[in-house]
């Protein structure tokens, strides 16, 4: 063994410590690329919270929900209504973030209550509905009564704000000066932290157990005890508060908020993110999220310089080309790793033996 | 209360239980009494309805007529979560564990019933809750020893043998502190040895206070182990007493054997 690197506890400190710093210094390594890119990676960071929220439904409780980014709607929205000039409300962010979260629990428990009795394709397609009447409400609330002020969406949304500390600033702390989406990144990470630390618990307890048995089989679930009317809502319901947060932390980020940033392929996306990564699998969840933010932005800058290098022109738009690609390397990945990129140990075992 | 009133007291009363399936009467007015502390079969041809009573008893289905008194109050109709509540365990014909979970966290899962902690004790895993879940561990692990399958703790379910599969369903049931387990043909497909070795476990159950309501196709196993059984035809009881009197029961041959030409 390398003296150097000690014992196998002592190299997993070390290497919990290179994680940390390299989290850390992050932000500042994508500022080299310019802030466009820092803020590619806090959007990576805020679907990583979006597919933790959503792999607790999924992953967790094996209900396919297509409908998810309606959560993270009613989050969004719930910040830019009681954050703006809209309404002319502006509260702090510590009020408002539990409200969402709240708030979008309780939307999910309303639009997870009607799907108890289905299952599988028919559950996707009730949510998938779910979803787009989510959205549709936004695009059309601004008339008779101006509520979500329709397809111009919301402006001027207040940003994150502890006192007069503002996240949407460049600010100098200790001689070193944060840029806002530097600043957004940190908070991002704590949140971040703490939902991987919420899921991880989640899964092994005995609401996790549950969760499980209801995946497996829902009629022997049944037959132990399991209430599975209540453990499904509550998967719902935790899946929607995440969605909710995220949602807040959107709004804040952006600015701006409006019914377009919520349709049907970003729940695709998302789900993507889950089932690409490895259902049920924390780290493998991690791994899609951050894979399908920043693969679709690296194409975005490679497409056109490469076509230009190897054709001498641009033959194929950029935006499809990329789409086509992304669809390529998806169905690859389904194709040669069907229980996803980095599945749990438990789920590879189970692909290996049906292969056999 | 002197043993013997123990041995006689009631617990399960089904009350002219009906079901059927379109023009099929699967249930025609069933009514049997199982006393607590006993043993009881329920036997009949393929298609006699014993599963179907079964499943109406464990809430999966719900009866078209009459209904079931347990342990002194009635059970409520179409509520499997809270049968097992109740007190009511069951395993499956065609074995139904939880496949891709491990052999200890199915019997661990089978502890939900009986354990309180939430969303909040999950997350922040105080102290209660981490001892809850130490509990259910030292359970869960008693259990897997009890019925003898300790050594595929770790194992997924579904790589267990069909004999081990059984046991651990049945250490499952067990899990949720059951007053009345029901077996639906736990001998099904097992050979002579382990045959022998479930009575043993069924009986060992019976005598640590569960009373068990066994669905068997093995006429010897039930003769040997029930203290009373019952015996279904076309949905209907045709009878119900100790084994000895039910063997030589003309119509009971008759419904496994047919009427002498």
């Amino acid at each position: 063994m390398n003296p150097l690197l000690g014992s196998l506890p002592m190299r997993k400190t070390l290497l919990g410590v290179l994680a940390a710093a390299a989290l850390l210094i992050l932000p500042f390594v994508a500022a080299l690329g310019g802030q466009a890119w820092v803020r590619i990676v806090d959007f990576a960071i805020l679907y990583v919270f979006l597919a933790l929220g959503l792999n607790i439904v999924v992953g967790f409780a094996g209900l396919l929900d297509l409908g998810y980014i309606a959560f993270y709607a009613v989050g969004a929205y719930l910040w830019a209504l009681l954050a703006s000039p809209h309404f002319g409300i502006h509260l702090p962010f510590w009020v408002i973030l539990p409200l969402g979260a709240i708030v979008a629990c309780f939307f999910g428990v309303i639009l997870g209550a009607p799907t108890l009795k289905l299952r599988g394709d028919y559950l996707a397609i009730v949510t998938l509905g779910f979803g787009e009447i989510v959205r549709i409400f936004m695009n059309n609330l601004n008339a008779p009564i101006n509520i979500t002020n329709g397809p111009q969406g919301i402006n001027m949304i207040d940003p994150v704000a502890i006192g007069g500390f503002k996240f949407s600033a460049p600010s100098t702390i200790f001689g070193i000066t944060f840029s806002g989406p530097q600043k957004y990144y940190y908070l991002l990470l704590l949140l971040v932290l703490a939902v991987i630390l919420v899921n991880y618990r989640l899964q092994h307890s005995r609401i996790g157990r549950a969760w499980q048995a209801i995946r497996e089989d829902e009629i022997a679930a049944k037959a132990i005890g399991i209430n599975t009317r209540n453990m499904k809502l509550l998967a719902f319901a935790m899946g929607a508060s995440f969605g909710g947060i995220a949602g807040g932390i959107f709004a804040a980020m952006q600015g701006f908020v409006s019914p377009e940033s919520f349709s049907l392929i970003e729940s695709v996306m998302i789900l993507a993110m889950v089932v690409l990564g490895g259902m049920g699998h924390i780290p493998g969840v991690i791994l899609g999220a951050v894979l399908l933010t920043i693969l679709p932005e690296l194409l975005r800058y490679a497409v056109v310089p490469v076509q230009k290098a190897l054709f001498g022109e641009v033959l194929a738009d950029p935006e499809s080309l990329r789409m086509l690609i992304f669809g390529l390397a998806l169905v690859l990945v389904m194709r040669f790793k069907p229980a996803g990129l980095w599945p749990s140990p438990d789920r590879r075992r189970e692909l290996a033996e049906k292969a056999r | 209360m002197s043993v013997m009133d123990v041995a006689k007291e009631v617990l399960l009363e089904a009350q002219a239980v009906a079901k059927h399936f379109g023009g099929v009467k699967a249930l025609r007015d069933v009514s049997l009494t199982i006393r607590k502390g006993e043993i009881y079969g329920l036997i009949g041809p393929n298609g006699a309805g014993k599963t179907t009573f079964f499943n109406c008893m464990t809430g999966l289905y719900i009866p078209d007529g009459g209904g079931f008194v347990f342990d002194g109050a009635p059970l409520k109709a179409n509520a499997p979560h809270q049968a097992a509540e109740r007190g009511i365990a069951r395993t499956f014909q065609n074995i139904r564990l939880f496949g891709n979970m491990s052999a200890l966290d199915n019997v661990m899962v089978g502890c939900h019933v009986r354990t309180r902690k939430g969303v909040f004790g999950a997350v922040l895993r105080d102290r209660s809750t981490r001892e809850e879940e130490a509990a259910i561990r030292r359970r869960a692990e008693e259990l897997l020893h009890y019925v003898g399958v300790e050594d595929r703790a770790e194992d997924l379910a579904k790589n267990l043998s069909y004999g081990d599969q059984r046991r651990l369903e049945i250490a499952r049931a067990l899990a949720t502190d059951p007053k009345l387990l029901c077996l639906d043909e736990p001998a099904a497909g097992m050979n002579g040895t382990e045959t022998e070795e479930l009575r043993v476990l069924i009986e060992g159950i019976r005598d640590d206070g569960i009373t068990i309501l066994l669905i068997e196709h093995d006429v010897k196993l039930v003769m040997g182990l029930c203290d009373r059984v019952a015996v279904l035809d076309y949905g209907a009881l045709i009878i119900e007493d100790v084994p000895a009197v039910v063997q030589h029961d003309p119509r009971v041959i008759e419904a496994y054997i047919g009427v002498a030409a």
